[in-house]
């Protein structure tokens, strides 16, 4: 490896930081996005249910990566918006990994026991009191280990922009390949970068979950490995609703 | 907006070239992932801790990093390795490599969703271990996660596009091919796009179906 | 169930395997102990049971009735002491002239001497009931299909259950599922047979069924049994012997006359008149 310079290893590491940037700006899009799609679909009027599902259809439907085209390549040529490269991006992979999420926020508003919206009632909240200091207080908690895979999806979608010439680490990588032509050494070393992230992020995420299940009173969960930290959920999405939610993890 | 129907027609051909590939990267892919990931999942069961490590340790690598890196990996380096494949077979292996390390999971889970008792009927029934796995474990395991294997061959086709990074001439591969030829970029692409969501979403629905059937 | 008009075949079913079948012992448990983290099931623990035997345990659940069934299913090891079964080791190879943890192979072929039913039956629900019980007579014992088979149709015969090879065990009732499952066990030709409280699981009006199949076998053949029950009637008519439990110990044995009219041991006293 010694034949990558100082040049090429700080091109790594600038992608690194535009990698990081990324994630950031699309997970906080795909949470805003999840949360009013998810809510939406558990909303009294069919009309807002069905508009919320066919949002929640048609960006699950699609791959990240035709829709990444799209809107790089037919929103300035089809309607004339271009947008710079890295908010394309973010738009992309927000929109998309929005929709997963949906399902996320969805099946743990809905896991809450109804008996506890009942109790609301009984009491006189407003719906949206109901939802604000009822529902989603108890719902949090389910969400964030399904949101931590989510995550990390997101995390490796966002290699799809180097594709479309944004400078994330994969991007890097390709660009120290050509000067160098090694490929082994420079593709692990970026496939550790990512492992890294993902490891990092995942700690991160076990903070939130802990705080979440402290704040509705619930123990937290004694010490687990990496591997059940990494997939953590994955077993009670299978168990529960396979269908929408393990797709949905991707 | 333009839209130019012209050019629909004249992109159809080379579209419908472009879903048999998808189709065909799709399949082999997940018959990959469905037979490596069985394997890790079985391997993970082992009572030895040098079996079980190492492969933990490179499953959870492949699935927390990006498969469009592994794609470039397997691209560039198995032919410095001496194996040289087409672009359809390096695809393949990519998407079934990657998606393998998922249904590892979903086969762990639906194993370990099997009664202690079965294993426990075919130890006093000194069934040997290959037949326990075989003719007791894994026929009521693989019923339950079907569906859950399902949803990774949608999330899958939904991750074939990106072999077009290779030279694979699947839809995006050909919507992008054509739009170098004609510049026309709006209608390849959005056929593509749509092309996915009227695959998927009966796929969806049909797991959903077959679902609420095999998993009671 | 006819039980009589099944004598004969009962007995070819069942006993074929069985050729030393005098009196001589078949189990013998030599200070074993087993513990559970800080909670010791089995204290010390010596008994012997003698080829042809029934025998029954009874105590207060807790008491390391169960855990000698699976000790001896090897479906756990004991932490302490030996087992053997049929003058071999179960756990332990005599290997130049100690005692060493016994290999998978070793264990595999003395454990073939024994079978079991399960309190929650342990059907394999991907089965039907035909090949629940011909699945491990081929497969271990090496028997044909069609001998495997025949097999079978005898014992379904015997545990009344002929019309319903073809069903999978979610069709059945749960007395159904248990005979099927004695029936599988019985498919292997045991020297032993581990009954682990099989009419727990039951309903009520179920469990006459499956202790009428017990007891046509312990009557009409010469399987060794050992069983875990609360059902004292059952325990009374076929035992010959009746173990006594408490805290991981045998505190008292005899005939089941003795036992359950006159014990020696206030404890005994206590645990029957709490269970009659």
């Amino acid at each position: 490896m010694s034949e990558i310079s100082w040049g090429l290893w700080k091109l790594l590491l600038d992608g690194v930081w535009i990698t990081v940037q990324l994630t950031v700006f699309s997970a906080a899009l795909a949470a805003a996005v999840a949360f009013v799609i998810g809510l939406a679909r558990t909303h009294r009027l069919w009309v807002v249910r069905f508009l919320s599902g066919a949002y929640f259809e048609i960006f699950r439907g699609t791959s990240a990566l035709i829709l990444m085209f799209w809107i790089f390549f037919v929103l300035p040529i089809g309607f004339g918006w271009q947008l710079v490269p890295m908010w394309a991006a973010v738009l992309a992979l927000g929109l998309s990994y929005g929709a997963y999420g949906s399902e996320v926020v969805r099946g743990a508003v809905q896991a809450v026991a109804p008996a506890q919206r009942e109790a609301g009632i009984a009491l006189s909240f407003t719906p949206a009191q109901q939802l604000r200091k009822i529902i989603l207080p108890q719902a949090w908690p389910e969400m964030v280990p399904p949101f931590n895979n989510l995550l990390i999806e997101l995390l490796k979608g966002s290699a799809l922009v180097s594709i479309m010439g944004v400078g994330d680490i994969a991007f890097g990588a390709s660009l120290v390949r050509n000067a160098t032509g090694q490929s082994a050494p420079v593709y692990t070393v970026i496939l550790v970068m990512y492992f890294v992230l993902a490891f990092v992020l995942t700690r991160g995420m076990r903070l939130v979950e802990r705080h979440a299940k402290a704040s509705v009173g619930r123990a937290p969960q004694k010490r687990e490995g990496l591997r059940t930290r990494m997939n953590g959920g994955r077993g009670d999405e299978l168990a529960s609703s396979g269908a929408t939610t393990a797709g949905g993890a991707r | 907006m333009t839209w130019d129907w012209n050019a629909v027609g004249d992109f159809m051909p080379m579209f419908w070239h472009g879903l048999l590939v998808t189709l065909e990267a799709l399949a082999l892919g997940a018959l990959l992932a469905f037979t490596l990931g069985l394997v890790w999942a079985v391997l993970q069961r082992s009572e030895h801790a040098v079996v079980r490590w190492p492969v933990t340790a490179v499953t959870e690598f492949v699935r927390n990093t990006p498969l469009l890196v592994q794609l470039f990996f397997l691209f560039y380096v198995l032919p410095e390795w001496g194996l040289t494949l087409s672009a359809l077979s390096t695809g393949v292996i990519g998407l079934g490599l990657h998606y393998s390390t998922y249904t590892a999971e979903v086969y762990r889970a639906g194993i370990d969703g099997v009664p202690a008792g079965q294993w426990e009927a075919a130890t006093a029934l000194s069934l040997p271990r290959p037949r326990t796995w075989f003719a007791v474990i894994l026929p009521q395991a693989i019923r339950r996660v079907a569906p859950a294997l399902g949803n990774y061959v949608v999330a899958m086709l939904k991750d074939t596009p990106m072999i077009f990074v290779i030279g694979v001439l699947e839809m995006l591969g050909e919507a992008r091919q054509y739009s170098a030829q004609t510049f026309h970029t709006v209608e390849p692409i959005t056929i593509v796009g749509i092309a996915f969501i009227l695959i998927s979403y009966p796929a969806s629905l049909l797991l959903r179906v077959l679902e609420r059937r095999l998993v009671r | 169930m006819s039980a009589d008009s099944n004598l004969s075949k009962e007995s070819a079913a069942v006993t074929a395997a069985n050729p030393a079948v005098d009196g001589s012992e078949l189990i013998r448990f030599d200070k074993v102990t087993k513990r559970f983290g800080s909670n010791t099931v089995l204290d010390s623990l010596d008994f012997t049971v003698s080829s042809g035997k029934h025998v029954t345990l009874i105590g207060p659940s807790g008491s390391g009735k169960t855990t000698i069934l699976r000790l001896l299913m090897t479906l756990t090891r004991p932490d302490e002491g030996t087992i053997k079964v049929d003058g071999d080791y179960l756990t332990h190879e005599e290997r130049g002239g100690g005692l060493v943890p016994a290999g998978e192979k070793h264990v595999r072929e003395v454990r073939k001497k024994i079978g079991m039913v399960f309190q929650q039956f342990n059907l394999f629900p991907n089965m039907k009931v035909m090949r629940n019980i011909t699945e491990a007579p081929v497969h271990v014992l090496g028997l044909s299909a069609d001998e495997a088979e025949a097999r079978a149709r005898e014992l379904l015969e015997l545990v009344g259950l002929t019309e319903h090879a073809d069903k999978y065990p979610t069709q059945l009732s749960g007395g159904q599922q248990q005979r099927v499952a004695i029936a599988r066990a019985l498919a292997m030709r045991p020297q032993v047979l581990l009954l682990d409280e099989v009419t727990s699981a039951l309903d009520p009006e179920l469990v006459a069924g499956v202790l009428d199949v017990l007891r046509d076998i312990a009557h009409t053949t010469d399987i060794t049994m050992l069983c875990v029950t609360h059902e004292m009637n059952f325990a009374r008519d076929i035992s010959d012997d009746v173990l006594m439990f408490d805290a991981g110990r045998v505190i008292e044995s005899g005939s089941p006359e003795k036992i359950f009219s006159e014990p020696d041991h206030e404890r005994t006293r206590q645990f029957l008149s709490a269970v009659l």
